[in-house]
């Protein structure tokens, strides 16, 4: 059977939602203002869009806790949260959800489902699917201790997940970050709407919810990093709608900029290319879904990050050369897009990465 | 409305009378006139008014009972273009004479709109049609005319107003190929052969009863039939590695010797972009179904040229004195082009043309950016003077 790759008329009317909360309430000058504010993320709004939109457990069953929808329609969500650089705990609900719903743990999920807590995974942010996984927290007595770099959303996380190696192997644990033996480092991230940081841990308690943390995070990473295509999508989307807005009002030389070749030439080629994302993106999650066979899955998020990856990147350096001096300030927000797009190039592996997976996958040895 | 369960019936019905077996040509006639040739077309023109969605239920049909299908790649122009368009555009007389046996393949059809002097710019054509009582005569060249020397028929536009801007002096006419003042010759291309053909109209007569549309409304005319060129592209629903990239990751896999980190990555790359340019085509392809065509095409157009290219031109480099070589030079009149039936070098060759038949890839860009995005048009110094004021 072959991936539905268009948007159905639940996903859109999900999407309508979305973007009307996002309008009111996550302009995007409000979300400049406040990345330099002492709370650079926006809770409440986090907890409209889980609480009332069900955003935050779209792909969990109802049975777990969750909407029972799917990744088809968390990966429309994403696209909308890309457009807005909204700064909410997402990726990290994406990846701690899906890590809970693998492992069977329910019982935190209703709480993570209605906003009232954040949720991560202690995984660094730039873990490509099939890449190896951290080893650096240890588990005595169900004491963990050690560190983890790099995780996503880890400041305003309520409960993280962390994998930690015992004499029974290595398990993921569910780590309350009121625990007196956690200790969270923020990192002053180059992309300003999404946060992380290093996870300590020195004899803090973890509750065991998977034995064999590996298939658990695999499928965790996996999932974020369909999820993550279409937040890319959306953000290249934004990028290429705001420019055209602008070169048809910019005038220079006499005329609109956008009437001259060489600008249009490069935004039908970056639209071009945004079309070609939105297919690859929409066939990842039609694969995370129907939960595909397990190579053919993970083929369609490796060509979906390999493909989306690079274009949002490309996306918001076109936006920014486009809108000219007014793109290299402060005050415009087209640096915010360059930050994530950059950002979430590197999150779950490189394209280049995702490129040696898909020469295993597909038969295409060195 | 007709469903699928109908048209079923219906063509069980048709071959418990019609031995699928016996003369081709008797049956396939049978089978327009029984409403089961293009089902979207209208009664008693082969087709009975039925979403066009429905049709592969009836190819399958016909197919699984071993029925002989009309040989659409004899006949693309015909069946792509100039039919849409005489359905459209045509008098009752000429919807009767010209569909049935343009379905059927007894009469094969070109299309008569490029000129050496009018490519991308096709309203600057210069073939000129002066009216001479009930006739038209017709003196000029037209170029990249494929199945010219195999057609019954050819769709033509002409400039019938040079006193007229450009868009507005064309008239679009049905010219008989067979007509001796008609010169076919091959031309042949950068691969050796010649798929298509130059074709000289040395003061061809033209009934008046064989034009289609109005005198001096060619223009709109051809843009219908160029609007079914683009439906009629991106049909057919290939697989993973179809086309070119399946060609070079083949020859990947037999050339370990060939093998660099460079040209692992330029492959991988080259994978990541056809792979995703075929699920582009997918998705257009559901909009289609669905009947809420994107404009998709164009993008997927843009990307094909560009990778058939660059897949090409690697092609010949991985294979080292293999790619030195060529396979044949001769003049062939090839049916269809075949780009994985013939050796890399032609593959690199022929995919030159990728990027510049069916709309340049700078003309597609500027359609994007116009049509698509809505950026300002280019400065056009020709529109309203009189075509024959144009400096060409």
């Amino acid at each position: 059977m072959s991936a539905d790759l268009l948007y159905t008329e639940v996903e859109e009317d999900l999407r309508a939602a979305v973007r009307r909360v996002l309008r009111d309430r996550c302009e995007i000058g409000s979300v400049l203002a406040r990345c330099e504010s002492g709370e650079p993320y926006d809770l409440a709004l986090w907890r409209t869009l889980a609480g009332e939109l069900g955003v935050a457990a779209l792909a969990v069953p109802e049975e777990s806790g969750g909407s029972g929808a799917g990744v088809r329609e968390l990966a429309v969500v994403a696209e909308e949260l890309g457009r807005a650089v909204a700064p909410v705990p997402f990726l990290g609900t994406v990846l701690a959800t899906a890590a809970l719903q693998a492992a069977e743990a329910t019982e935190p999920i209703p709480g993570i489902a209605a906003g009232e807590r954040v949720a991560t995974v202690a995984v660094g942010l730039t873990t490509a699917p099939s890449a190896p996984l951290p080893s650096g927290v240890r588990a005595e007595g169900g004491k963990l201790t050690g560190s983890v770099t790099a995780v996503v959303d880890l400041e305003v996380a309520d409960l993280v997940l962390v994998p930690a190696t015992g004499p029974d192997g290595t398990g993921l644990h569910l780590v309350d970050t009121a625990d007196p033996g956690v200790v969270r480092n923020p990192v002053t991230p180059l992309d300003l709407t999404r946060r992380f940081g290093t996870l300590e841990l020195s004899g803090a308690s973890g509750e065991l919810i998977a034995a064999d943390a590996e298939p658990v995070l695999r499928r965790a990473l996996l999932t974020a990093a369909g999820v993550l295509a279409a937040e890319q999508v959306g953000l290249a989307q934004h990028c290429l709608d705001s420019t055209v807005d602008y070169v048809r009002t910019r005038h220079q030389f006499g005329r609109a900029i956008g009437s001259f070749q060489a600008v249009k030439h490069r935004l039908a080629d970056l639209w071009s290319g945004v079309s070609t994302a939105r297919a690859t993106s929409r066939a990842a999650a039609d694969a995370l879904t129907r939960e595909e066979p397990d190579g053919e899955t993970e083929l369609s998020v490796a060509l979906a990050q390999a493909y989306c990856s690079d274009l949002a990147v490309l996306a918001a350096e076109e936006s920014l050369q486009l809108h000219g001096g007014i793109g290299m300030t402060w005050e415009h927000p087209v640096h915010l897009y360059l930050g994530r797009a950059k950002s979430a190039q590197l999150t779950f592996g490189t394209a280049d990465r995702h490129r040696a997976r898909i020469a295993e996958l597909a038969g295409l040895p060195a | 409305m007709t469903d699928a369960d109908e048209l079923r019936t219906a063509v069980r019905d048709f071959l418990a009378e019609h031995d699928p077996g016996g003369d081709r040509l008797e049956f396939l006639r049978a089978r327009f006139d029984a409403g089961l040739a293009w089902v979207n077309y209208p009664v008693g023109l082969g087709g009975r008014d039925a979403p066009r969605a429905l049709q592969p239920v009836v190819d399958a049909e016909f197919a699984a009972a071993g029925a002989p299908d009309n040989a659409p790649s004899r006949n693309g122009i015909g069946l792509g273009m100039a039919a849409p368009t005489i359905l459209r555009f045509g008098t009752d007389e000429q919807r009767a004479r010209y569909l049935r046996p343009l379905w059927t393949g007894e009469e094969v059809w070109c299309q008569l709109f490029s000129e050496p002097g009018a490519g991308s710019d096709l309203a600057a054509l210069a073939t000129r049609a002066v009216r001479d009582s009930d006739d038209w005569i017709v003196e000029g060249q037209k170029v990249w005319t494929s199945f010219a020397h195999r057609a019954q028929w050819a769709i033509l536009v002409a400039r019938s107003d040079p006193d007229a801007p450009k868009h507005k002096g064309l008239t679009y006419f049905v010219c008989d190929m067979t007509d001796p003042n008609v010169d076919v010759r091959p031309l042949r291309q950068i691969t050796g052969e010649a798929e298509f053909n130059e074709v000289f109209l040395n003061g061809v007569r033209i009934p008046d009863s064989q034009r289609l549309g109005e005198v001096g409304q060619g223009w709109q005319v051809a843009m219908g039939t160029l609007m079914n060129e683009r439906v009629a592209i991106g049909g057919g629903s290939a697989g993973r590695e179809s086309g070119m990239i399946g060609v070079l990751a083949e020859q990947w896999r037999a050339h370990p010797e060939a093998r660099t980190p460079g040209a692992h990555d330029r492959l991988l790359r080259l994978w990541v972009e056809a792979e995703a340019t075929r699920l582009t085509g997918q998705r257009l392809r559901q909009q289609l179904a669905l009947g809420t065509p994107g404009p998709e095409g164009s993008a997927v157009k843009l990307a094909f040229s560009r990778l058939n290219q660059e897949i090409s031109g690697f092609e010949v480099e991985l294979l080292g004195e293999e790619g030195l070589a060529y396979d044949d030079w001769t003049l062939r009149r090839p049916e269809n082009v075949d780009f994985t039936g013939r050796g890399p070098g032609y593959r690199y060759l022929r995919a030159k043309g990728n990027s510049i038949e069916g709309g340049t890839s700078e003309v597609l860009r500027n359609v994007i950016a116009e049509r698509v995005l809505g950026l300002p048009p280019e400065i056009r110094t020709d529109k309203d003077v009189p075509w024959k004021e144009l400096p060409r």
